[in-house]
């Protein structure tokens, strides 16, 4: 087999990628455990049913195996899959709309523009904190991690406007770079960090009223 | 720089994008205020909860599937 010239220039080596092309079955079942719950919320951000978003993961990594031999490492494995990974969802999504009156599908979405993210009415006419946030730090981590908090984050996620969704799942669900995410998404650094913001803050601002 | 300021700078801090100057002005606020710090520290626990939604495992009738069709997949590139 020749050496892709391209690699070579770019002089790294992901030894994932390669077992994964020479067929190591582990490596595979690795990547499938790890990526599956970012995968999900990345496809529950576009189809909203959880058996649709199960067959988008299903999609994806069928996908990927049909693409893996002419993928050649220029952008990172995990980078990778999150690409098929959003194009899966995405032409799924437009299917599911063509059968389903989704009306949210066609939202406003003014998830770029910078807003106030807490309710001005906490702060006083200097601006400074008249009702201040409080410690979470005294609440025992089974509730804070617990399963009914994390549901809620799940719903909470869902209700954000999809640019927000799909900035906050990459980022803070799946653990992407703020660079892979721009380049998945081809937006700018600028409209990343305020749709990462806001969506940052929605997801807060629900934690404070459930942990209250 | 007031509260109300800090916390809508607070991604943008922890991104790494604020000038040098803003990022000083920032970081003084935050040391002499309680209300802003406790606001990061949610934060940063709210990134906590979030990166926990990762650990959803893998239902068995899928992960079976998946392996099937890598299995299938290696049969063609090694034929």
């Amino acid at each position: 087999m020749p050496i892709s010239l391209a690699r070579v220039g770019e002089g790294t080596f992901d030894s994932e990628l390669e077992a994964l092309k020479a067929g190591d079955e582990a490596a595979f079942r690795a990547l499938i455990e790890r990526y599956h719950g970012p995968i999900m919320r990345l496809a529950m951000a576009y189809v909203r049913d959880r058996g649709v978003a199960e067959d988008v993961v299903q999609e994806t990594w069928l996908t990927c195996l049909r693409s893996l031999e002419r993928f050649e490492g220029r952008s990172s494995l995990k980078t990778w899959i999150f690409g098929i990974a959003i194009n899966v969802a995405r032409s799924r999504r437009r299917k599911e709309a063509r059968i389903l009156p989704f009306a949210s599908l066609w939202r406003r979405d003014d998830s770029d523009r910078r807003r106030p993210t807490v309710d001005a009415k906490r702060f006083g006419a200097d601006g400074l904190w008249s009702a201040g946030p409080s410690s979470w730090s005294g609440l025992p981590e089974s509730t804070v991690l617990g399963n009914e908090t994390l549901q809620r984050v799940k719903e909470a996620i869902d209700a954000l406007p999809a640019k927000q969704r799909d900035v906050i799942t990459l980022r803070d669900v799946a653990g992407l770079s703020a660079d892979e995410v721009c380049g998945l998404l081809s937006i700018s650094d600028e409209n990343q960090r305020v749709r990462l913001h806001r969506a940052r803050a929605s997801v807060r601002k629900m934690l404070e009223e459930y942990l209250r | 720089m007031t509260c109300r300021q800090v916390v809508e700078l607070m991604t943008d801090y922890l991104e790494g994008a604020l000038s040098g100057a803003d990022r000083a002005r920032f970081e003084d606020h935050i040391a002499g205020c309680d209300g802003c710090r406790a606001y990061l520290a949610q934060l940063s626990t709210t990134r906590r909860v979030l990166s926990k939604l990762a650990d959803e495992p893998i239902p068995a009738d899928l992960q079976v599937e998946l392996m099937k069709a890598f299995q299938n997949w290696k049969s063609t590139i090694k034929g």
